[in-house]
């Protein structure tokens, strides 16, 4: 036995005959951020309903907190905080009241979880929300509000699926600091993501995920590496006219990938790729280039783009 | 007005795609009480009194159903979809962004929630006459007071739900308003049964004048104040609604 | 009975201790919205008024459950009792079921605590038998303050209205897992208002030809409307232990089937 938070080995998740998890092996280690990478559909919310213990495993293991999910249920779920896709506020109740609720189906007595109400609401910074109806607030403070719900049980390991789809910008800055936060207070995070730049703000090591099965896995760093190139040139190409430019950017890149609307060239120097292109008498309408990420990964492992 | 009919084919075309769910709650529930009470608990109050106002219950109690329907349809129609479309789907702002006025959104859809009463009332009509209850052209007659009713409540109703933010005022009024009116202004029984202080608290109710007019229509007598008072009382309290709507929308969609 | 009883409780007896949290939210979510509750209380009343004692001054009397003459307004009263408790189960057990499982997600909250199936269906059920009661226990208070409760047996339609919630809340549950979208929910009054109405609950059956008579036998809520009728005047006979029967085994069924759904809707 490993010290490992949660094992999985040969895990395996079916809907009648559809495969949503295709027997997936992977370790979460005590105090790590740890990702799941891929497009919607890729099995990691599944994945994420087992850990849960909210849905069955249909064949493997999976060990969480040292527990069985299957038989242990309730007391794993009592030392786990699971943010949902979906928020599933009272939409009925305040924000404090959503607090109190939900510390009372850990069977919490009233007077422990009052004070961690207002803890929480500092820590996700809705303090000035306490007796506001959850109808009132915006995407972004339900969200904070989800999160700071799911630590009222003050939970030694954190699942957050999905956090900031659907937030704008400035909000997902603001949520990805409170996770920087506990991720310092010692709390292990499990999150799921289809956005790379996520994967790579908050995650330690990843796993990347394609129809139900892991591609990939390694630190975010890690991965660029041994599947990319250093840099990227991005050349987009007057309507009509990217087949005739492809056929003379040959042999210009290590590798090349072509999308619908522009190609992507991979090499060490995107600088002196570009000079190159250009003395071979090639002008696209716009370029840019570029470090290569997580996107640039699972396109190369899966051929396709994570978000289409 | 020629703009008012936009947002009348709108609501027109929104209902050829619900028609279905509609179906039960305005054609088939008024038979249900016709033939329950009409029928089966009239062949009682028959035996005891040898009929109601001189004709059988079953008689009595048709054109009443018939006003007290009329309201339900127009404040029904008036009550949810106008809070939808100024709330949770945002119809009225988006027609607004074009040359629509506030004007003509409330007079599209009363002219609508007509349509939709006449429709609902002659149908109603139809199957009364097939059951014996009323007489056919005395009944179609009729349809022209029920459509008067359902619009005094349209008017008002379309004003109480544009002050609303959520959907517990509209059922208060449906509970505390709506359905004790379709209790006891006279549909089901005459209001001197009443006891006598609550005989003029019923006058001031706008179903009871619906019902005696649609009653007096549909049975060839003469009502309490006379037709024209009756129906001189529906049409203010429509034209007031209908006036009421049209402010409140503007206080309340051009902010 | 007993293995059938045994087969079915244990499901959501056996590992409940946590509905009280599920109980807790509803009232806490009720205590704002208490006008809900409180205004539910005067639709019987409404109807007590206007078709049993306005229409009623029509009729005069009718024959009762023990075939002597009683008031109509007397013979109409506990069948609005029954009937409300009826149309309050089905409508807490449709639409805010519905609307928590679909919506606004309530129980995958609550399965990502240590609650659990069970604990849901034995929390909600309970809440929904504790609403029953207040609304036929102040029902029961204006008919008696009325004179309408002929016999003190009257106390028992309580529990009884208790009871037929039971009944048509489990059976309601059962049929909410079963929906898709709102528009489904327009098939409840289609079942619901022929049943108010026809169910022997305005009129005595003889009222009916035989053929109708023996059709309404098989409607829930005539059994309900007799039970509570026979309480309210005293009048008892083997029919009785009929009527109860079939309200037991309706709200055993509901509740098997409901343990199922909301095991393979939430838990896969």
């Amino acid at each position: 036995m490993s010290d490992a938070l949660v094992t999985a080995h040969d895990l395996t998740k079916r809907f009648g005959d559809f495969t949503a998890v295709d027997s997936i092996d992977f370790e979460v280690q005590q105090g790590e951020a740890f990702g799941f990478l891929g497009p919607n559909g890729a099995g990691k919310s599944s994945t994420m309903r087992m850990i849960g213990a909210v849905s069955p495993i249909t064949s493997g293991s999976l060990s969480v907190l040292g527990l069985d999910p299957a038989t242990q249920g309730p007391e794993l779920r009592s030392r786990i905080g699971v943010v949902p896709q979906e928020d599933s506020l009272d939409v009925e109740l305040t924000v404090a009241e959503n607090l109190m609720i939900y510390g009372r189906y850990f069977g919490l007595a009233r007077s422990v979880i009052r004070p961690r109400i207002e803890e929480l609401l500092d820590f996700v910074q809705l303090n000035g929300k306490r007796d506001e109806k959850v109808d009132k607030l915006s995407g972004g403070m339900k969200r904070r509000l989800t999160i700071a719900r799911s630590l009222i049980n003050q939970p030694e390991l954190l699942i957050l699926d999905e956090p900031t789809t659907g937030l704008d910008p400035q909000a997902r800055h603001v949520l990805w600091d409170r996770l920087y936060r506990l991720k310092q207070d010692g709390v292990t995070l499990i999150v799921t993501t289809h956005y790379m730049d996520e994967a790579e703000q908050l995650c330690d090591r990843l796993v990347v995920m394609d129809q139900a099965q892991i591609v990939a896995e390694g630190a975010p760093a890690d991965l660029i590496v041994q599947h990319s190139t250093r840099e990227v040139l991005e050349m987009r190409f007057p309507p009509g006219t990217q087949e005739e430019n492809i056929a003379q950017l040959s042999g210009l890149a290590e590798r090349m990938e072509i999308l619908p609307d522009r190609v992507l060239l991979y090499t060490p120097d995107a600088d002196a790729t570009s000079t190159e292109a250009h003395a071979r008498g090639i002008r696209p309408v716009a370029q840019v280039s570029r470090r290569s990420s997580l996107e640039d990964v699972f396109l190369k492992l899966t051929g396709r783009s994570l978000v289409e | 007005m020629n703009t008012s009919l936009r947002m009348y084919e709108r609501s027109a075309r929104v209902y050829k795609g619900v028609w279905r769910g509609s179906v039960f709650s305005s054609f088939v529930n008024p038979f249900l009480y016709l033939i329950a009470m009409g029928m089966f608990l009239g062949s009682l109050v028959d035996e005891q009194t040898g009929g109601v106002a001189g004709v059988s219950y079953l008689e009595f109690l048709a054109p009443g159903l018939l006003a007290a329907t009329a309201m339900q349809t127009g404040a029904g129609d008036s009550a949810w979809p106008v809070l939808a479309g100024i709330k949770w789907q945002r119809t009225y702002p988006a027609a607004l962004a074009s040359p629509l006025t506030t004007r003509d959104l409330v007079i599209g859809h009363l002219a609508w929630v007509a349509t939709r009463v006449a429709l609902v009332s002659v149908i109603y009509v139809l199957v009364a006459a097939a059951l014996g209850a009323m007489p056919l052209i005395d009944g179609l007659l009729a349809v022209i007071p029920a459509v008067l009713t359902g619009l005094a409540f349209a008017g008002f109703v379309t004003w109480f739900s544009a002050t609303l933010e959520d959907g517990i005022g509209l059922t208060n009024l449906f509970r505390f308003g709506i359905m004790p009116l379709f209790l006891f202004s006279g549909t089901f029984f005459e209001i001197s049964q009443l006891p006598d202080w609550m005989e003029p608290i019923a006058y001031l109710t706008p179903l009871w004048h619906g019902v005696e007019l649609t009653r007096s229509v549909a049975l060839g007598t003469e009502p309490p104040f006379g037709l024209l008072v009756h129906a001189s009382i529906l049409i203010a309290l429509i034209i007031i609604g209908a006036a009421m709507a049209v402010r409140q929308f503007r206080k309340r969609l051009y902010v | 009975m007993t293995t059938l009883l045994m087969r079915v409780i244990p499901l959501p007896l056996r590992s409940a201790q946590r509905a009280k949290y599920v109980f807790e939210r509803n009232v806490m979510v009720y205590r704002r919205g208490w006008m809900v509750i409180f205004s539910g209380i005067f639709e019987p009343l409404f109807y007590l008024f206007s078709i049993g004692v306005g229409l009623g001054g029509y009729i005069g009397d009718v024959t009762g459950p023990g075939g002597e003459l009683v008031s109509y307004t007397a013979f109409v009263a506990p069948a609005l009792l029954a009937s409300s408790a009826m149309n309050g189960a089905v409508f807490e057990s449709t639409m805010n079921i519905f609307f928590k499982m679909k919506y606004q997600k309530t129980y995958d909250a609550m399965l990502s605590t240590p609650i659990g199936v069970p604990d849901i269906a034995v929390g909600e059920i309970s809440w929904s038998l504790v609403r029953g009661a207040l609304y036929a226990a102040s029902f029961m208070i204006v008919m008696a303050g009325l004179g309408y409760v002929e016999s003190w047996w009257g106390l028992l339609a309580v529990p009884a209205a208790v009871l037929i919630g039971f009944a048509f809340g489990a059976v309601g549950m059962a049929c909410s897992t079963f929906m898709r979208s709102w528009q489904d929910f327009d098939y409840v009054t289609v079942v619901t208002l022929p049943l108010f109405l026809f169910s022997a609950t305005f009129y005595p059956l003889s009222v009916y030809p035989p053929v109708v008579q023996q059709l309404t036998r098989f409607s829930p809520l005539y059994h309900s409307v007799e039970l509570i009728r026979a309480l309210t005047f005293g009048v008892f006979d083997w029919s009785l232990v009929g009527h109860i029967a079939v309200l037991i085994g309706m709200g055993a069924l509901g509740t098997m089937v409901v343990g199922r759904r909301l095991h393979r809707l939430l838990l896969t």
